[in-house]
């Protein structure tokens, strides 16, 4: 295979402590390589006046499955907001919050991502999920099961039967092909098959368990295997007024318990819709100096920012309640899809108004925690795409984040009720490129165990995902920073040139990454009576018509999970 | 003459299912090239309704020569005929800018006929002309 | 002998996914069990389209696949407002490729939803769906309406295995434990096996769901003491039962759908379950007919942003209903050439539309002879999915399904047949320099 050479790029890869260094990047067979064998024949990239990265990781976007499709069908206006006509090696495009599988692959590898966490991802219906990741060109891809409501998680947690609970969890992220253990509003989801909800504390109905135990005995099923990521939590009161206090009692849940790999225990995802403090949305204001304090003193705990873009999206999650609530608030069109013994799913379009006090608050929310929180390691950029906005956003948030002009410029554009509710005029820190390459992909490859397996970083070996933006390191101005982030100079993707001066060149198919927790024989067979009488009583489809089957897959990447020593 | 007039509806049965994908059949025919009526419809024909007699349907969209047979259930002034290539000679293409059809609810007018019932091969040949 | 257990039935929206299937030596299949009537004779099969052909001087004359594979793609290379419909009776791979077609030729793609619910998902694009998994309905639901829906003809083993019938954990004592509501315009079997029929006027269904909406909602006193033929007091203690219930679902079908109102009936719907979820948990679900008519507007809605009725013909996708549909192209006059694959529109489409079909181009790929069989230029017989050939598929309720390889054939499944064509139409378009 041919050899490609990245010269004078000022490069920076956190991972590898390279922090904004002029240097070469050498690729063959799809590799980063010390060097190569013949510099001639090679293509050369002149990366010169330019910054170069590993590809984005993206840790949290809602990009394929069931609900995301009820979401594109719901809302064909939406659809409009992006039409692009076939185009050379592009199919066509539509959307702009909820893009088709076409539109996501090419928008992304244009802001130089290469790989994508979709992470929500019900276990019934997780060919769903796989089959449009597989019509997802380019990038590389996983998803997580939703196994928090389950009433097979939840019968072995009430009996406080943790063997059982870590064997019924990898069969299940076997039998979706996931990559890690998803929780969404645990209990709650539950619940919300009666119109019910509840909190971090409260009983959920007819199971005698809290959605604290469910947390607690996840992140112990978890850290029984070397899993590449720990739990990754949506917890319990999303988007309600006050609820920071429950957010931080959801982060001392798993304190103590020990990680199987060298990682936080808990990623709470999409931490801005969990800051909020006030008793009603008239008394709303941020919380986020308690949040960020509190992820500054523990080391268990990573997060997502979740931030708003303002302006009109779609928000979909598997919270079923909170998206009624969302619907009762606005009266705006509601699709609910709760599926069997599993999980649910909301979705409801919603504008976020630079107009409106609390809107504008939230607004400030995801920027304050970017800032407050001193270590960026512990950091993702997202928009829990589409939920706070689409993620053909994240150059906006970039440049407001590498720019404190930008935000004084927006707050006073957005509603006066952020100087009184939020910190965020009072900050002055401003993210370098080094800082901005760690919350986009090196921060998110760690805290997924990626970097392990070639992504997020340059160092020999890992994979030739590489994003070169048409940008000085030197630049400050944001808006050169926002467009230099949104259609980036070249992205390569496993050694491939697929987006050249901010047009997609090459549409390679991705992978797709899962992972395979291996428990002990006799304790998954012990689980599989269980799992057998689920099916016959309960469940609607045949315990052998249940598993992904291998088509849906035709790129894997397994990573091994081993029983942890 | 001694004609009727009814809201016709189409929709599915049992053995228009079953013959779906068998629609050549004598029995698709049987099954479909139908119209289900109530008894006080039948009356009002002078018609049995054990199948062996025929009815011209016609609506603003065509005519159609089906059999006529006592249907269960159905209030006055309601007729039935089984989805298929006979019940969509008569109904029209006018979707009202919705994409749907009229398949139910269409006015029409029932009336004895002794005209034979156009095989499948008749009707599509009629499209051909 | 072999015997193949919990295979899953290609039929209606159900997908039955417990069927026992025998096959004797000879490789032929011998006996189904636990499928339906209309389920059994799919799966067992019958007369067969035996070969290609190409229609010449008016008579259908036998040709390999290859002839009529090109002679396919030079009627889609020509067209200048190519439709390609149907799509249903396939599995999603199959649609996959259909799409690609689509793009790659400008046509105007659509399935059979258009003239079933595809009203439903107007509605549904308007207010939203509150719905749920079948398996929902098993476990929790205590009301099970069905709404200008006949279940026992269309539907026949739904009652069985998802609702009114089936024991969950809420609902061990099954039929004891759940009241059923069969709300139509005449009495049907299903009707008759219910607790409560509710006989409607035809086209009245509107009404009757706004005055249902005005109870639940506090408003009962505008309600008249009729409402298309129902007697307000009906409908009150209708909506006592429903504000008394855990758990409802109003499965509605083309009783629904296809009367006057259309895609207004289904709003209406939807709002009527939205004042109920006032009081309970409230959902409803359209009774899907063909196994995947679900998988394409599925597969539709991720590829090109949109469910059906699509017009790919200025190179993104027009998504107009009532413009782009296929009854509407065809009754305008406006398409010049067709693609119909696993579906029937000379028996399924009105006569004006019927009328222009027969007068232009035809490509059918089918596994049976049918009506349209009877003016197609070039006729392609497929392998049957789900007895002959795999693929995913998607159930009424978006529960994606794979179904089986039972049976060798020596027949091309639907995919293959679509990417030769979709091949040899770029091998033409490459020769002519575009």
């Amino acid at each position: 295979m041919a050899e490609l050479l990245i010269k004078n790029g000022v490069v920076f890869d956190p991972i590898n402590g390279v922090k904004g260094e002029k240097m070469d990047i050498c690729i063959r067979d799809g590799k980063i390589v010390e060097s190569l064998h013949d510099e001639h024949g090679a293509r050369v990239i002149d990366a010169s006046g330019c910054v170069v990265m590993p590809g984005g990781v993206d840790a949290h976007a809602h990009i394929a499955g069931g609900k995301v499709n009820a979401g594109r069908l719901l809302r064909p206006e939406d659809g409009r907001r992006g039409l692009e006509p076939k185009r050379g090696v592009c199919k066509p495009c539509t959307g702009y919050s909820v893009p088709n599988t076409w539109a996501t692959g090419y928008r992304y590898a244009k802001m130089g991502y290469t790989f994508v966490m979709e992470p929500a991802m019900p276990p019934l219906t997780a060919r769903h999920t796989h089959e449009e990741l597989v019509d997802t060109p380019i990038i590389d891809k996983a998803a997580l099961p939703l196994i928090d409501n389950n009433w097979m998680t939840l019968q072995y947690v009430r009996d406080e039967n943790y063997e059982m609970l870590s064997a019924y969890v990898a069969w299940m992220i076997r039998a979706t092909r996931g990559y890690g253990i998803k929780i969404v509003n645990p209990g709650g989801t539950e619940a919300w098959g009666f119109a019910k909800n509840c909190g971090l504390d409260d009983p959920v109905p007819h199971w005698d368990v809290t959605p604290a135990d469910i947390i607690r005995a996840l992140a112990h099923a978890n850290e029984r295997y070397e899993m590449p990521h720990s739990i990754h939590v949506h917890g319990n009161m999303l988007g309600h007024p006050g609820n920071y206090e429950t957010t931080l009692r959801t982060f001392d849940v798993v304190k103590g318990i020990s990680a199987s790999m060298q990682r936080q225990t808990m990623h709470t995802t999409h931490i801005q819709f969990f800051c909020y403090g006030g008793t009603s949305w008239k008394d709303f204001e941020s919380k986020a100096d308690e949040i960020a304090k509190y992820v500054n003193e523990n080391e268990h705990i990573t997060i997502d920012l979740g931030s708003i873009i303002l302006g009109d999206t779609t928000t979909m999650t598997a919270d079923g309640p909170m998206e009624y609530t969302l619907y009762r608030l606005t009266g705006r069109k509601w699709t609910n899809h709760d599926v069997e013994l599993e999980t649910g799913a909301g979705i409801v379009p919603f504008l976020y108004s630079s107009r409106n006090p609390v809107h504008s608050v939230q607004w400030t929310i995801g920027l304050e925690l970017a800032l407050l929180i001193k270590n960026p390691w512990k950091v993702v950029l997202s928009t829990d795409h589409p939920n706070a906005g689409p993620f053909i956003g994240y150059p906006i948030l970039i440049s407001m984040l590498m720019s404190k002009k930008r935000r004084d410029e927006v707050m006073k554009e957005v509603h006066p009720a952020v100087f009184d509710r939020s910190s965020l005029a009072s900050i002055d820190r401003e993210l370098d490129f080094h800082e901005i390459a760690i919350i986009t992909r090196a921060s998110a490859a760690k805290i997924l165990g990626l970097h392990n397996h070639g992504k997020g970083h340059l160092g020999v070996g890992a994979d030739a995902d590489v994003a070169i933006y048409g940008i000085s390191h030197e630049e400050s101005d944001a808006g050169a920073v926002q467009r230099a982030f949104l259609n980036a100079k070249y992205t390569i993707k496993c050694g491939e040139i697929v987006v050249k001066d901010g047009e997609i060149v090459a549409t390679p198919e991705g992978r797709t990454f899962y992972v395979e927790p291996e428990c002990e024989e006799s304790l998954m067979n012990e689980v599989m009576k269980d799992i057998e009488r689920l099916f016959k009583e309960y469940y609607t489809v045949s315990l052998s018509n249940y598993p992904v089957q291998d088509v849906y897959t035709p790129h894997p990447y397994v990573i091994k999970a081993p029983m942890s020593g | 003459m001694g004609g009727v007039r009814v809201i016709l509806i189409s929709g599915r049965t049992l053995e228009q299912g079953t013959n779906l994908e068998n629609k050549l059949s004598d029995e698709y025919m049987n099954a479909t090239a139908v119209c289900e009526l109530s008894e006080r419809e039948l009356e009002k024909l002078g018609l049995k309704g054990d199948g062996t007699e025929r009815v011209r349907v016609r609506t603003s969209a065509g005519e159609i020569v089906v059999a006529a047979k006592k249907g269960e259930g159905y209030p006055e002034g309601v007729a039935f005929i089984p989805m298929g290539p006979w019940a969509n000679a008569v109904v029209n293409g006018n979707t009202k800018g919705s994409g749907m059809p009229f398949f139910k609810g269409i006015e029409a007018e029932i009336e004895p006929t002794d005209d034979e019932i156009p095989s499948i091969y008749d009707l599509m040949r009629r499209y051909k002309e | 002998m072999a015997v193949y257990t919990d295979v899953l039935c290609p039929f209606c929206g159900c997908i039955c996914d417990d069927i026992v299937v025998e096959v004797g030596e000879d490789g032929k299949i011998t006996k189904v069990k636990g499928a339906c009537a209309i389920g059994r004779s799919k799966i067992m099969g019958h007369d067969r389209m035996e070969s290609p052909a190409i229609r010449e001087d008016g008579e259908l004359r036998d040709c390999s696949y290859d002839e009529a594979i090109k002679r396919a793609a030079e009627i889609l290379a020509d067209a200048r407002r190519p439709l390609l419909y149907g799509w249903s009776s396939t599995v999603c791979e199959t649609d996959r490729a259909g799409v690609e077609l689509a793009v790659e030729i400008g046509a105007i793609i659509d399935n059979t939803a258009s003239v079933c619910h595809g009203p439903s998902i107007l509605a549904i694009q308007d207010v939203g769906l509150p719905s749920c998994t079948l398996g929902q309905i098993r476990n929790r639901a205590d009301i099970v309406i069905y709404w200008g829906s006949n279940p026992v003809f269309a539907h026949p083993n739904h009652m069985k295995r998802y609702s009114y019938l089936s024991k969950g954990r809420f609902t061990p004592g099954g039929k004891k434990d759940r009241k059923m509501v069969v709300v139509d315009v005449r009495e049907t079997k299903s009707a008759k096996l219910a607790d409560l029929f509710v006989k409607v006027r035809p086209g009245g269904d509107f009404l009757v769901f706004s005055a249902l909406r005005a109870i639940l909602r506090g408003h009962e006193d505008v309600v008249p003491d009729e409402v298309a033929g129902v007697e307000k007091k009906d409908l009150l203690s209708l909506a006592e039962m429903i504000k008394n219930a855990n758990f409802i679902i109003t499965f509605f079908g083309m009783g629904v759908t296809h009367s006057g109102a259309r895609h207004n009936n289904i709003a209406n719907a939807i709002e009527f379950t939205r004042a109920a979820h006032l009081h309970t948990k409230a959902t409803i679900m359209p009774m899907r007919g063909h196994y995947n008519v679900n998988g394409f507007n599925q597969v539709c809605t991720w590829l090109l942003g949109y469910p059906f009725s699509i017009d790919l013909s200025q190179g993104y996708p027009w998504y107009n209903p009532g413009e782009t549909g296929a009854v509407d192209v065809l009754v305008h006059g406006e398409c010049d050439a067709a693609l119909i694959i696993s579906s029937d529109p000379a028996s399924h489409f009105p006569a004006d539309a019927v009328r222009h079909l027969a007068r232009i181009p035809v490509i059918q790929i089918d596994p049976y002879p049918n009506p349209t069989t009877e003016f197609a230029d070039v006729v392609i017989p497929s392998a049957i999915c789900g007895v002959e050939a795999e693929g995913s598929v998607y159930r009424m309720d978006s529960v994606p399904l794979r179904v089986r390889k039972i049976v060798d054939s020596k027949f091309m499944a639907d995919e293959e047949i679509i990417r030769r064509i979709l091949e040899e139409v770029r091998a033409i378009k490459e020769k002519e320099g575009e």
